[in-house]
């Protein structure tokens, strides 16, 4: 089986689907030719064309609104916005139209549309390169937040987004786009939307963590009897599993690279609050960026939650 | 290398039939009687619509209500252009579109009183559903016409936006990817002289809005938009134009929005009685049924006729909106996505149960 990073398995889906089905297009900005800033869907345009790998002017809302009446039209678009700092300007597509069309016209029109975006600090690039404002796409009923963390889920996962009848944002962590190889099968395998994994068991503390924070506390956790949960998509959660580790293992701790304030660690806290505030054994923790921009390269890693820090908070909330 | 002229622009007007009634035969279109009635009586339609609408909401029987009025030669003449194979992308005062087309007169009011059933479009029909968010659906337009451009379908996407859509962002993002891919989409702007108070020379200080489609590459034209056989030529060539691959087009129609912007607006704080009164005289059905009258194809009896029927149907509307059952409060949870998160299940069945049978 072969070993790929984040990006060629991305790359492999988006061929495979493609493949699969004629409806499935590509569009953003340098996708074509180019494969894309970060080469994802390198070869594509060789493979299939102008028409279907679509390099577009640079236009964020008309990217993804173009999308969205593609997908009406009966297509399954796939939309590029090249960082997540410049999907600001197609909110008003994703919130007022992509999420909303099913809604507004009673599912006589859908929008089967994913929206793709690099994500994520630590990367050394410039201003707005490297945001992770996921809550923001959470608070909205209507579109999907998928989040991968590694190779093998980001090919199943964004199979599934691609297949699914509604939006989908996918937010692929940058920092994690060649830093891990795994295992990823080619051919057909699905990993479900709304559905948490498991990645490490345990019985004394749970801590949920998505993206490329996951790797972090994979290494954090070493050595503590701590269940580790990657929620896969944010929106909509998969709340049963996480609460039934949290009433196993009676502490919690969440960590995310967003900032601290509104980040979707406060929906969690606030959940396990109201539905199991009675299995807890210790305050339920986040382990977030602080309410800052994120800062560029010289300061970036003061500004994510670093191994260290991540641990020290497991290590306290185990010693309350 | 000397300095020198390397681009010229002109922009064109039509107008086929003016004022009085008159009509330039040269440039009319190929219409039988029979097609001039159902225009004519389209636009009854739709004045009778609004006018109860209008009606209904001081009756608070219907929520907010944008009305039409003075708009509807727009509308139902560029709609009689299409093609049932056709897209429509419309804003939300193009009412006249949707009923030249056959959307029930009930379910427009069952929108317009709050039950959101009422934008569920009929299978026949390929329009999208009001769009109340301004300009920011010209980049659906496009998108449907790229992708109906791949199938090698060849329909039309019409796009329906006002004056104050220009200024909007989507509307350049939109114009401009039109451009780029040369794509089957025509664009009409209802250009009513005002966005609530702002009036054309607070959005642009372009001399037209029809030049800028020059700018994106392609063809921008004026029509008298009270013109009902001027809107219906323009529209005609430009989504034959588009089905047969020549690209887009952008058409400007000058008209007035005689009511108020929307039922809670008062256009008197911000302009004159004299202007809307110019424009009264301009009124399209008014200058149709000139028209009519001096061919013999229009007098009072025929008139009142076309009225009574009219209003027999929007009475039915009425009658028919008022005794739709209203919707389970379940039904807000139907439709937000194909499936219902493990969230949502719990707010629609625990938090929000359906009322006992």
């Amino acid at each position: 089986m072969p070993q790929l990073n984040m990006v060629q398995a991305i790359n492999l889906a988006l061929r495979e689907e493609m493949e699969r089905d004629d409806r499935v297009v590509l569009l953003g900005e340098d996708v074509g030719k180019d494969g894309g800033v970060f080469r994802v869907t390198e070869g594509l345009f060789d493979r299939f064309g102008a028409e279907r790998l679509i390099d577009t002017p640079l236009s964020e809302s008309a990217i993804v609104g173009a999308a969205v009446g593609m997908a009406v039209y009966g297509l399954l678009p796939v939309a590029e916005i090249q960082f997540m700092g410049f999907v600001y300007s197609a909110f008003d597509q994703i919130f007022a139209h992509a999420a909303r069309l099913r809604s507004r016209s009673r599912s006589r029109f859908t929008v089967p549309l994913v929206v793709r975006a690099p994500y994520g600090g630590g990367i050394k690039a410039p201003e707005l390169h490297e945001e992770s404002t996921e809550a923001f796409f959470c608070h909205m009923p209507g579109v999907k937040v998928v989040i991968p963390s590694g190779p093998y889920v980001a090919k199943g996962l964004l199979v599934s987004a691609i297949r699914d009848p509604d939006p989908v944002i996918f937010l692929e962590p940058t920092r994690l786009y060649r830093l891990i190889k795994e295992e990823v099968p080619e051919g057909e395998y699905a990993v479900p939307l709304g559905k948490a994994r498991i990645v490490r068991e345990g019985s004394k503390v749970t801590v949920v963590a998505w993206g490329s924070m996951l790797e972090r506390v994979m290494k954090a956790v070493e050595g503590y009897d701590a269940e580790v949960i990657d929620p896969l998509t944010l929106s909509p959660f998969d709340w049963e599993t996480l609460l039934a580790s949290v009433r196993e293992t009676g502490r919690l701790v969440i960590v995310h690279e967003a900032q601290f304030t509104g980040g979707f660690g406060a929906e969690i806290a606030a959940t396990v609050a109201q539905e199991a505030i009675l299995y807890l054994r210790a305050p339920v923790v986040r382990v977030a960026s602080p309410d800052v921009h994120v800062p560029l390269a010289k300061l970036v890693e003061h500004y994510l939650p670093s191994v260290e820090r991540i641990r020290g908070t497991v290590d306290e909330v185990m010693k309350y | 290398m000397p300095e020198e002229t390397i681009a010229t622009f002109t922009v064109r007007s039509l107008r086929i039939l003016d004022e009085r009634g008159k009509a330039d035969e040269a440039l009319m279109p190929p219409l039988s009687e029979a097609d001039i009635r159902q225009m004519y009586e389209l636009l009854v339609l739709t004045r009778t619509y609004d006018e109860r609408a209008l009606a209904l909401q001081r009756e608070g029987r219907i929520g907010t209500y944008p009305p039409v009025k003075g708009q509807e030669a727009v509308q139902v003449g560029s709609a009689c252009a299409l093609f049932p194979t056709d897209w429509v992308v419309p804003s939300f005062r193009e009412m006249g579109v949707h009923f030249t087309l056959g959307y029930p007169l009930d379910l427009m009011f069952r929108y317009w009183a709050g039950d959101e059933r009422g934008l569920v479009t009929p299978a026949n029909l390929n329009i999208l559903p009001i769009c109340v968010s301004v300009g920011t659906h010209i980049p659906h337009a496009v998108g449907i016409a790229m992708a109906a451009k791949y199938r090698r379908d060849p329909v039309a996407v019409v796009a329906y936006f006002g004056d104050g859509a220009t200024s909007k962002g989507d509307f350049h993002e939109g114009f401009n990817m039109a451009g780029v891919f040369q794509l089957p989409v025509v664009f009409i702007c209802q250009n009513n002289q005002w966005a609530i108070s702002i009036p054309l020379k607070g959005q642009t200080a372009s001399r037209t809005l029809a030049q800028k489609a020059i700018a994106y590459g392609f063809d921008g034209v004026q029509v008298d938009g009270n013109d009902v056989f001027a809107v219906y030529r323009a529209t005609k060539d430009a989504v034959e134009k588009a089905r047969s691959g020549g690209g887009p087009t952008f058409i400007e129609c000058l008209t007035y929005r005689v009511a108020d912007h929307t039922t809670s607006d008062d256009a008197s704080r911000y302009r004159s009685p004299e202007e809307v009164a110019a424009w009264r005289e301009k009124d399209p059905i008014l200058r149709l049924e000139r028209y009519m009258s001096g061919r013999g194809l229009w007098d009072e009896g025929y008139g009142a006729e076309v009225k009574r029927k009219a209003t027999r149907a929007v009475d039915e509307a009425v009658k028919a909106m008022e005794s739709a059952a209203p919707p389970e409060p379940g039904e807000m949870f139907e439709h937000v996505s194909a499936t219902l998160g493990q969230r949502q299940e719990k707010q629609r069945f625990v938090d929000h149960p359906p009322a006992p049978s």
